[in-house]
């Protein structure tokens, strides 16, 4: 890519090419029908196209290409995790993320900054002792670091004894990043449209019919379409769209509320969290203040913003980043999130045949973009459930496996 | 501010409630294999549309039952668990 990019810097003029091929009709049959256009049904169909040599795929979205929570999270990448299924989960996504731009040929704007967790208690300072532990062992960088280290990382945050809850310690996560997250999803749809997959937005599946235990075909709002096989990759809406299929989730959903502020020149180079006060922050490379905190307190299908979640997110950052009191917010929004009771994904078979979730995403799907994409792409082509993701089957419920990481989120939800 | 009429007290700000989940009938634990209990436990409907759930006025710690639009927010009526109270007494 670095080669293509000067040869292109140094033209008289600087052509733009479509991204993406115009939506034709839908044919009658595809061998993969992916619902969901977002960052991770973007990926999965890349990686089928591919590394699998299957391209008679239809890439659905009853919206647009990457507008749902692909253009709603936060854009923290990081492998900081709690249980060993989900460290070497997320390692493998670090480790992809890292070479993206590259592999796609097109610029994600990845940025290693680190990511600091901050523990207001004993308590908190013994998990990240824990989490530490874990990760080294799996060649993770996390450590257990002092006040006068967090100072010299971060030297605007208030590290005081005089504050509601002082900061005692922190978890330095060397390898958390950040991305445009957009470019992930144009990056990978682009990919993958470029190998023959078929793009198709404003296409909603409103069923889905199976016959005999298997999936043979969806019933869009553009007609029917048969298919082999159907991913639903639908974060926000995945116990609607397993509804449809007969499978019932053990998912409630929440809205997750945001806001960024006006821009200021660079202080902030890690991304920060504090999961006692319910609050993560980055700067982004425009300078705005990028601010996420902890889900709505109660179950809801929408985006809507309420000024008491907007109020609690900015007492909480003014606790660490006073000088933010005059910051002016420029823009607000919400976002969808499956939880599911562990806080770690569903993905892989359901008991409908050839019908695969990659579902229960919560707070934590753009990290696990390219991961996901690889292994989900993986077990399409060969029926075979990587052992990456073999934690993650929906079937652990029931055997009362489940890969608890409630204790690793960024923001208590 | 979003008021919640809780059926004991009356009107309240929504901050003093606790949410409880989507309501669904005990499982008998004599009866139930461990599969059924775990799709109890574990699994939800979540539809997004009218459903009912469990709420608590938490400063009197008095649980009751809200019909409320999931995709709105919209609250149709609470009322006390007992409308809802098998023969037997449980919810």
């Amino acid at each position: 890519m670095p080669l293509a990019l000067l040869k292109y810097g140094l033209r008289n003029d600087y052509p733009a090419t479509s991204h993406f091929s115009e939506s034709a009709d839908l044919k009658d049959h595809y061998d993969v029908v992916i619902i969901g256009a977002g960052g991770h049904g973007a990926a999965i169909a890349y990686y089928l196209a591919r590394y699998h040599g299957i391209s008679n795929i239809a890439l659905l979205d009853k919206g647009y290409l990457g507008g749902g929570n692909t253009a709603r999270n936060t854009a923290v990448i990081r492998s900081n995790y709690l249980t060993e299924e989900g460290v070497r989960f997320y390692r493998e996504s670090v480790q992809l993320f890292r070479g993206l731009s590259n592999e796609l040929g097109y610029n994600i704007m990845m940025e290693d900054r680190g990511q600091l967790t901050l523990a207001h208690s004993d308590a908190a300072i013994r998990s990240f002792r824990w989490r530490a532990e874990v990760n080294r062992r799996l060649g993770v960088r996390s450590e257990l670091i002092d006040r006068q280290s967090i100072r010299e990382l971060v030297p605007n945050l208030r590290v005081t004894d005089d504050s509601r809850f002082p900061i005692l310690a922190g978890l330095w996560h060397a390898d958390g990043a950040t991305a445009r997250h957009d470019a992930v999803v144009w990056g990978y749809a682009r990919g993958a449209c470029q190998r023959g997959v078929e793009l198709h937005q404003l296409t909603e599946v409103q069923s889905v019919e199976v016959t005999d235990g298997a999936v043979k075909s969806v019933l869009t709002n553009r007609g029917r379409v048969g298919c082999g096989c159907v991913v639903q990759a639908v974060a926000g809406m995945s116990s609607v769209v397993a509804r449809l299929a007969g499978i019932r989730l053990p998912i409630h959903t929440f809205p997750l509320q945001a806001m960024v502020t006006q821009p200021y020149k660079p202080v902030l180079t890690p991304l920060v969290s504090s999961p006692h006060l319910h609050v993560y922050v980055q700067q982004t490379s425009r300078g705005e203040f990028v601010l996420g905190g902890g889900s709505d307190p109660y179950a809801l299908y929408n985006t809507r913003s309420t000024l008491e979640q907007k109020e609690s997110l900015a007492s909480a950052i003014l606790e660490l980043f006073p000088f933010l009191s005059q910051a002016k917010v420029l823009r607000q929004w919400a976002g969808i999130t499956d939880m599911t009771p562990d806080y770690s994904p569903i993905m892989g078979l359901s008991s409908v045949k050839n019908y695969y979730l990659d579902a229960g995403w919560g707070t934590w799907g753009f990290k696990a973009t390219p991961i996901c994409g690889k292994t989900m792409a993986s077990l399409v082509a060969t029926g075979r459930v990587p052992e990456l993701i073999r934690p993650f089957e929906l079937e652990r419920f029931y055997r009362f496996e489940q890969v608890n990481e409630a204790g690793a989120t960024a923001a208590s939800h | 501010m979003k008021i919640l009429i809780c059926p004991l007290n009356g009107p309240r700000n929504i901050s003093e409630f606790t949410y409880g989940g989507e309501y669904h009938p005990l499982a008998d634990p004599q009866k139930s294999n461990d599969r059924a209990w775990a799709d109890y436990v574990f699994f939800h409907d979540n539809h997004a549309g009218i459903v009912i759930e469990w709420w608590c006025h938490t400063a009197s710690s008095y649980w009751f039952l809200a019909e409320r639009d999931t995709r709105t927010d919209n609250v149709v009526r609470t009322f006390p668990a007992s409308e809802l109270a098998t023969s037997d007494g449980r919810s």
